[in-house]
């Protein structure tokens, strides 16, 4: 399975997912220059991590009009799996992949810390062969990571099962305090409507290694492996 | 000729930023803020008559200027007769 990752100028973790996702048997993996303009040759698409255009105006509200993104967003519509971690869930979100915003924390400080999440979804290919409660422990580090949407979309995030990843405590409990960032019901990772669309603040591409303090970001991008098995086996 | 856009976080979405420095107001002993929101200002040169350029002014606001989702905008014209 072909993964292309996606640089952006200011994109910081390109080589953490690069090094992460080659360390995956299965995997190849390469970037990709977001002045390119067609992906048809990858099986899946990152956008990394990092200070796209320095987080001018809005984070992710620059890249999202990269030549890169027609053909992201293309094949995002075509079905092709697509994972934006961070800076790259902002950039899904700006670009309309993915319902809602990321606004400043509300503590208003950078958090950078190892947090422990919950799947509350079992049928996505993110999280696939993970039980619903599952724990993954991932850091994150970022400043504008508050999920934000109205209502209306909140309702339906939840009706339609596109919330894969909530902020949790150590036993798997649902918290404030377990919330690094004062997102709403301790949202960290949702899916769009079809589901081949996960953006998520915590760092996947940092916790493949248990030298690194966790593995757990491995499995992500080993289910995102499976389930591109299954759909060739169908197809 | 200049227009002005003014970006606001909409009323729903927390602005600690604002909340924050309507603390440091308090602690300066200014207690009468009882809100206070963190924009953006944006000053756009323009060529040409501002009017034949609203339309897609307004578009831009929307796609990128301010993220519909979290915030409005206020698109300010030039004043013609002047």
């Amino acid at each position: 399975m072909k993964f292309a990752i996606v640089q952006f100028p200011g994109s910081n973790c390109d080589q953490d997912c690069l090094a992460a996702l080659r360390g995956i048997k299965g995997i190849e993996a390469d970037y990709v220059w977001h002045k390119e303009t067609s992906l048809r040759e990858w099986d899946a698409i990152v956008l990394p991590g990092g200070f796209s255009y320095g987080d001018y105006l809005r984070c992710g509200a620059i890249a999202r009009f990269s030549p890169i993104m027609r053909a992201v967003v293309e094949d995002a519509h075509a079905g092709k799996l697509v994972i934006g971690i961070c800076n790259g869930f902002q950039i899904l979100c700006e670009a309309g992949l993915l319902p809602g915003a990321l606004v400043r924390n509300r503590s208003l400080h950078f958090v950078c810390d190892m947090v422990t999440t919950r799947v509350e979804v079992a049928d996505t290919p993110f999280a696939r062969g993970m039980p619903v409660g599952t724990l993954l422990r991932l850091p994150v580090a970022h400043g504008e990571g508050c999920y934000f949407a109205g209502e209306a979309t909140l309702r339906e995030l939840n009706e339609r099962q596109q919330i894969v990843l909530r902020y949790c405590d150590a036993r798997g409990n649902i918290t404030p305090a377990a919330n690094p960032n004062g997102s709403l019901e301790n949202i960290a990772g949702i899916c769009n409507g079809a589901g081949n669309v996960f953006g998520l603040m915590p760092h996947p591409d940092r916790a493949c290694d248990e030298r690194l303090g966790s593995a757990d970001g491995a499995r992500i991008f080993q289910a995102m492996l499976g389930a591109d098995a299954t759909n060739r086996a169908a197809a | 000729m200049k227009v002005k856009v003014i970006v606001t976080p909409k009323e729903t979405v927390l602005d600690p930023q604002g909340a924050a420095v309507r603390e440091a107001m308090q602690h300066l002993g200014f207690s009468a803020a009882r809100d206070v929101r963190i924009g953006r200002y944006l000053e756009i040169e323009l060529e040409g008559d501002a009017g034949a350029h609203e339309p897609k002014l307004r578009e831009l606001c929307r796609e990128l200027l301010s993220n519909p989702v979290i915030e409005d905008y206020r698109l300010e014209m030039p004043n013609e007769s002047k």
